[in-house]
């Protein structure tokens, strides 16, 4: 059965199952897989290489540490530059450290971008003043994120466990 | 009419409410598994390999279908042999994934479960005295059912050393001119074992030859792993002799759903509708409806859960080892039934005590019949870090009793 998985499908299975759980050796792996651990070692050394894998971060439920963190969602219309479109501007605004994620978007707006501050007023200040005085920002609009219900294909409020009986047939 | 007065009036009085019990009620025991789901049962700080069933709740897709026919209004009986569509869905599914074709109209019957299937076949084959041939170890509930029905089940036993096949020469020695019915479940529960399309040959001209039946419980069909799974309907001249049991539990993750089929000769299947119907009417019709999402937009999702738990096997596989229990290969369903017998001590001692002292749940494989004393069936449908921590926990135990033997 060894060698049954072609290369990219592989790299395929060891993404899905550290995607579950980051923790997961390569030794897991490897069983789990039944390929050879020092495969399995080979194929992440290669992903994190070409930064297909570009972190192992933890997924932390933020609302538990400190209730007061406010996120908004921020819609942003630009001009792009000449011969640089969004590049140079998404970059000027993903350096911000407050700013936790942006993404180039299709429709009405051109970037969505995710930021982080302590209280309402940090994020409205960091809009009006680190935001909107850029050049080639047209408009925003901003959206606060009152909760969280799942993020990355993780629901954060599961409560409901294992409802099986312990003991069938 | 005027009643003779000696017949009316039983010879001894009832006093109790067991003596209105009717015999073969009255010897129905319970199974082996109940004990321990009592022993289980409330404590928290037990990892528990004792489930029989998908740790996958059923697709939200499937659900979803359901909770919109319930809005729609479908509340009603279906026909008798279940809707319509679902049949010619569960016709269409067997003929592309196990090539055997079957007439939706009078030869596919959905019921309650595999369960139902299992018991309308026996009860519509079994005269009183027919003896029903069980390879064992196997799931519970055959032989109690036979036993219901008046049949005597002749359990034949199988073993590790041989993947818990069934061998023709094994089946040869248990028949007798009584012989009527033989129950294969391969993949099997408790064993994982397996027969293969070679493996199936020599049982299906043993058949043939002694003029059997046989109910084929196919409920692990689709959790075959490296190979697919041959169902004996499908091999030379076996459809006709065979009445295929199947059902939505193990593969798309909906055991409460209680969904079920039989499928095989018309003149079978139609005895099975006769009891089937005046016993319940039909299958439920919501659980229908989700059997039938299931099997038009599911069929993605139940590779993602077989993917899912084939990783897990070679995971428990190996854990086992490792620990010093052999443990033969299982190659379907979602069971490893690794041996203790180097242990020394039985399988109700050492679930027992693996209960009590290691904290782990288990079923001992007695329970499931002949061959399966000196084994322990573990359900590998549970989390990777559950697994995890299971095999720890039965290695640090196995390890205090070798301790103690020294």
């Amino acid at each position: 059965m060894k060698g049954a998985v072609t290369m990219s499908d592989l790299k395929m299975k060891i993404l899905e199952l550290l995607k579950e759980d980051a923790r997961r050796d390569a030794e897991l792996i490897a069983t789990m897989l039944d390929v050879q651990v020092d495969v399995v070692k080979r194929e992440i050394a290669e992903m994190e290489n070409d930064h297909l894998i570009v972190k192992y971060a933890a997924v932390v439920n933020w609302s538990k540490v400190h209730d007061e963190t406010v996120t908004a969602l921020i819609e942003v219309q630009i001009t792009p530059e000449r011969g640089r479109g969004f590049e140079g501007i998404a970059e000027r605004i993903y350096l911000y450290p407050e700013v936790k994620s942006v993404y180039l978007m299709s429709g009405a707006y051109d970037l969505l971008v995710e930021v982080e501050g302590k209280t309402l007023k940090e994020v409205a200040s960091f809009v009006s003043n680190k935001l909107s005085p850029i050049d080639s920002v047209l408009s925003t609009k901003t959206f606060f994120i009152l909760k969280k219900y799942k993020q990355d294909g993780i629901i954060f409020d599961e409560t409901v466990g294992d409802q099986r009986l312990m003991i069938s047939p | 009419m005027i009643m003779d007065e000696q017949q009316t009036v039983p010879a001894k009085r009832r006093t109790t409410a067991a003596d209105y019990l009717a015999p073969n009620a009255r010897a129905l025991k319970p199974s082996g598994i109940r004990r321990f789901f009592d022993l289980v049962s409330g404590r928290k700080d037990i990892v528990t390999l004792g489930v029989g069933e998908p740790d996958f709740v059923t697709p939200w897709h499937v659900r979803d279908a359901c909770v919109a026919s319930l809005e729609m209004g479908k509340t009603q009986y279906t026909s008798n042999a279940g809707m319509p569509e679902l049949r010619e869905e569960i016709a269409s599914y067997l003929d592309n994934r196990f090539k055997v074709s079957y007439n939706p109209a009078d030869e596919v019957l959905v019921t309650i479960g595999g369960s139902e299937a299992i018991d309308l076949a026996l009860r519509a084959l079994i005269a009183p005295g027919d003896e029903i041939l069980i390879p064992e170890p196997c799931y519970i509930s055959y032989s109690p059912i036979t036993a219901l029905s008046g049949g005597v089940a002749v359990g034949i036993e199988t073993f590790a050393a041989d993947a818990f096949k069934l061998r023709a020469e094994q089946l040869k020695a248990a028949i007798t001119p009584k012989s009527k019915v033989l129950i294969l479940c391969y993949p099997s529960n408790p064993t994982g074992g397996i027969m293969t399309y070679e493996d199936w040959l020599p049982i299906a001209k043993v058949v043939e030859e002694n003029d059997l039946i046989v109910i084929s419980d196919e409920i692990y069909a689709e959790l075959s792993y490296g190979q697919k799974h041959v169902s004996f309907a499908a091999l030379p001249g076996m459809k006709d002799r065979t009445i295929l049991v199947s059902g939505f539990s193990k593969a798309f993750a909906m055991t409460g759903w209680r969904m079920g089929y039989a499928c095989g000769h018309p003149e079978l299947i139609s005895a099975m509708l006769r009891i089937h119907q005046y016993t319940v009417m039909c299958a439920p019709i919501m659980g229908q409806v989700a059997a039938l999402e299931a099997l038009k937009n599911g069929m993605e999702e139940m590779e993602r859960m077989i993917e899912s738990y084939n990783q897990r096997r070679r995971l428990v596989v190996k854990g086992f080892r490792e620990i010093g229990l052999e443990c033969h290969e299982p190659q379907g369903a979602f069971y490893a039934f690794p041996s203790i017998k180097s242990t020394g001590l039985s399988s109700e001692q050492f679930a027992e005590r693996l209960l009590e002292e290691g904290k782990v749940a288990a079923v001992p494989g007695n329970v499931f019949g002949l061959g399966g004393e000196g084994h322990l069936r573990c359900s590998y449908a549970t989390s990777v870090s559950q697994l995890n921590e299971a095999i720890e926990r039965i290695g640090d135990f196995v390890k205090k009793l070798k301790n103690e033997r020294e």
